[in-house]
């Protein structure tokens, strides 16, 4: 295994830490419409994720930041090729974030409400999108021989791509749901259970479409085993909720993520990003990857500074292990 | 095509904007996490309620700030792969990893650390607690040195080759790029403007409530450890301005040259205080001039040879073939003056706090001041008249944004001064940009961001109104009696959040 494909599945692991971070919290952040009932509700959501939010995002700049350094032309392709696409994900994280923390500035109601419609909106966008990019990314793209993106707009939203981006934000709406389901406490915790059986159901009709779709398309054996690993798990996911068992539940839907970018990556490699006007024209793990020694001192990077990240991250977790529920929220306003 | 128009033009406008705001966030969070992390300490360590009540409330702001700060700096992770694809392909191996590094440790440190600072009021021990806004300010501090490192590559490459082959370059003394001395000179003038930035932030806050004689004893705390840091974030802001002024002679001589609108090489050179030049002709109309003080500024002496922006544009010429390698001078000129000029004015305003507001040095007796009452100001025997006092308020008050001019104008200055390279000798700006990336798509972005932030902006300045007037909070039992264990007190279950969102 070369240093390439080393960095090849260290970007895999990375945009799986962010799906199964941010995931949980975009689809939180889709539930404040879906599950919550009145404003304090609300308010539980958001506070379920209100001490992490910040910590998970980081997962996508690292992901964007690696992907630059042991990938600049992956890099340079994708972004400048998924210009508005990218361009309205960034809208959305920029206006999500400032949402979180300032809503709670103010006491007066619309500000409070105009900010917790942000949140919805900004969550269920971005989570929309990364589903229709990375359907984009799996299925291939029209790159000519500069390695230039030389599609249109227009051509991102094919159905397959667009069928991606429904079962990521359905994938990431039942994560958020179950991640509820285990954070909370009172009537809210008993109804983000029966949301997750409906938003389970119509994410295993989803997802077992689009995946099918993948394998059949461009599959091979491993991304077959990915593909049953995935849809097993959800089904998993989807029975433990109904057990009442909410820490599986959770743990189960974050296996079906991480199964399903698996198979992303499975499917594309030793492409990076498949050319559908020529295969010669397609990046590679090798025509798009950084030098041999760029590579080595990101891979010391990555093995000395990810497990600390885990360990902190985790902690955090720890942390804030609490269930929460109306009656532990704080003044409106502070 | 119309080079107004012209996808480079609209790039470099988005870059422009959407990163001056950006950097004006960064100095803030940089100097407040650490001012906010000291109030902290001095908390933890007295048990005096004024600190905590001061943590409490410079904290508020810092987080408002910093909320901004992050959201922006989104933008720019991915801004080099939207605009600049070919740069991007021509430096990733270099640049890349800097970037990599910073998401890796940095950011990862500052985001997870604030969320248990926010939120750990109530669930972890005092000392806990308080490490993590040190983590914050750590990471803040990583941050900047790892993207600064990335510019400074970008002033002054080294620790590369280039791949004929790939048409790259490519790392490969990664150390080099860390420790170059522009990377060095770069980040001790960046930080020390920071502390500069919050400084006079502080002062000028401070000063508001003074002049009310409200909250005296936390705002004459805060008053102090503003002036204090504004006088030696700006000492080391001129001294570490010096020094990478010296090291831009040496790698830039073109951006120096017209830093000083200094058409032609004289020996010995003058500092330019004014000047209007006739860009066309390639000379000063009008110039008002120190004798000497450029040689000094560029070598140490006041003798010595300075090329002028002619001379290094025919010596360009010969090493890179023909072109034009000015950058626009009356930018770098004004530039250059209004990075100082704001700069200085904050620091000499600072320097006369420090004086003026003395506890004891050549103070008499009859006039130093208790912890609960505002200070006087005394300029040599007497306190200055009311009318005098309430004038230095405010003018505290009113210039606590000289630093976030003089900050932009500083960036503007050594990045449009390095022009027209993107990567100095390497790699001109114009062969930047993405040749897949439509002007439509240019200008979309470019309004999008640009209103987006104009609103943003408007919400954030309303909000830090708000709660610097609101002033420091009054402290509750929980703040008195924070938790012994972590994850906080898990037997009353019903008990509220100190903090949520």
């Amino acid at each position: 295994m070369e240093l390439h494909d080393v960095w090849f599945v260290l970007i895999a692991v990375l945009w799986t830490g962010y799906f199964f971070l941010e995931g949980f919290d975009f689809g939180v952040g889709v539930l404040t419409k879906l599950l919550a009932r009145d404003r304090p509700e609300k308010r539980v959501l958001i506070n379920t994720i209100g001490p992490v939010w910040d910590g998970n995002e980081v997962w996508l700049l690292t992901a964007g930041g690696a992907t630059f350094a042991a990938f600049p032309e992956w890099y340079a392709t994708l972004f400048s090729g998924f210009y508005l696409p990218l361009l309205v994900i960034l809208l959305c994280l920029i206006v999500r974030g400032v949402a979180f923390e300032y809503r709670v500035k103010r006491p007066e109601e619309n500000w409070q409400r105009n900010w917790e419609t942000a949140i919805f909106w900004t969550s269920l966008v971005p989570a929309f999108l990364w589903g229709v990019a990375f359907g984009n990314i799996v299925r291939g793209v029209k790159i000519d021989r500069d390695l230039e993106y030389v599609g249109s707009l227009w051509d991102l939203f094919n159905p397959y791509a667009l069928l991606g981006g429904l079962v990521t934000l359905a994938l990431f709406t039942f994560h958020g749901t179950v991640f509820t389901a285990l954070k909370t406490v009172g009537e809210i915790r008993e109804r983000a259970r029966v949301l997750a059986l409906r938003v389970g159901l119509v994410t295993v009709v989803l997802a077992v479409l689009f995946l099918l779709w993948t394998q059949i398309d461009s599959g091979d054996g491993t991304s077959l085993v990915a593909l049953v690993v995935a849809v097993a798990a959800l089904v998993a996911a989807l029975m433990a909720n109904q057990a009442g068992r909410e820490g599986w539940s959770f743990t189960l839907s974050g296996v079906t993520i991480v199964a399903t970018v698996a198979m992303f990556f499975l499917t594309l490699f030793p492409n990076v990003m498949p050319s559908t006007l020529d295969a010669d024209w397609s990046l590679t793990v090798t025509n798009a990857s950084s030098s041999p020694y760029t590579l080595k001192i990101m891979t010391w990077l990555a093995a000395i500074a990810t497990p600390v990240v885990v360990v902190y991250q985790g902690w955090t977790y720890w942390v804030f292990r609490k269930r929460i529920g109306t009656q532990h929220l704080a003044d409106a306003a502070h | 095509m119309d080079m107004a128009l012209a996808p480079e033009t609209l790039a470099r406008w988005q870059f422009g904007i959407t990163t001056v705001y950006h950097f004006l966030f960064v100095p803030l969070t940089i100097s407040l996490a650490a001012l906010t992390a000291g109030l902290q300490t001095a908390w933890v360590r007295t048990e005096k309620e004024k600190y905590l009540r001061a943590t409490k409330f410079w904290g508020k702001l810092f987080l408002i700030n910093i909320a901004m700060g992050v959201v922006t700096g989104i933008v720019q992770e991915f801004q080099f792969g939207m605009n600049w694809s070919d740069y991007s392909r021509f430096v990733g191996d270099v640049f890349g990893a800097p970037l990599a590094f910073e998401a890796l440790i940095a950011f990862f440190f500052e985001s997870t650390f604030i969320g248990l600072w926010i939120f750990g009021w109530d669930k972890l021990p005092k000392k806990i607690h308080l490490a993590c806004i040190w983590m914050v300010s750590i990471g803040t501090l990583l941050s900047a040195y790892f993207i600064l490192a990335a510019n400074s590559w970008m002033q002054h490459p080294v620790g590369y080759r280039i791949n004929e082959e790939k048409g790259r370059a490519e790392l490969t003394d990664f150390w080099a790029v860390l420790t170059q001395n522009t990377t060095l000179n770069q980040v001790f003038h960046s930080f020390s403007a920071a502390f500069l930035t919050g400084g006079a932030f502080m002062v000028g806050i401070a000063a508001f409530h003074l002049m009310r004689k409200k909250h005296i004893p936390v705002m004459r705390t805060s008053l102090r450890l503003g002036l204090v840091t504004l006088a030696v974030g700006g000492l080391l802001t001129a001294v570490s301005g010096d020094t990478l002024g010296k090291v831009m002679y040496e790698q830039q001589p073109m951006k120096m040259a017209a830093a000083e609108a200094l058409w032609d090489g004289e020996k010995p050179a003058p500092f330019s205080v004014f000047a209007y030049g006739d860009v066309d002709e390639g000379h000063n109309k009008v110039a008002l001039e120190i004798p000497g003080l450029l040689s000094f500024l560029a070598h140490s002496d006041f003798e010595s040879y300075v090329p002028g922006i002619n001379d290094t544009n025919e010596a360009l010429q010969k090493q890179f073939g023909p072109g034009d390698y000015k950058p626009i001078v009356p930018v770098a000129y004004w530039g250059f003056r209004w990075m100082i000029g704001f700069g200085m004015a904050s620091f000499s305003l600072g320097l006369l706090g420090l004086w003026l507001t003395r506890k004891r040095f050549l103070l008499p007796a009859a006039w130093r001041t208790g912890e609960d009452e505002v200070p006087h100001l005394v300029l040599l025997k007497k306190p200055l008249g009311a009318r005098l006092t309430r004038l230095y308020w405010l003018l505290a008050l009113w210039t606590m944004g000289f630093p976030l001019i003089a900050n932009s104008w500083g960036w503007i200055f050594t990045e449009m001064g390095r022009q027209p390279w993107v990567v100095y000798g390497l790699f001109q700006t114009r062969d930047a940009v993405s040749p897949g990336v439509s002007t439509a798509e240019v200008l979309t972005s470019m309004i999008a961001f640009t209103l987006l932030y104009a609103v943003l902006a408007v919400i954030e300045v309303r909000l830090l109104v708000k709660y610097v007037k609101a002033g420091p909070p009054e402290l509750t039992e929980a703040d008195l009696n924070p938790p012994t264990k972590i994850g906080g007190d898990l037997r009353d279950a019903d008990k509220p959040m100190a903090f949520s969102y």
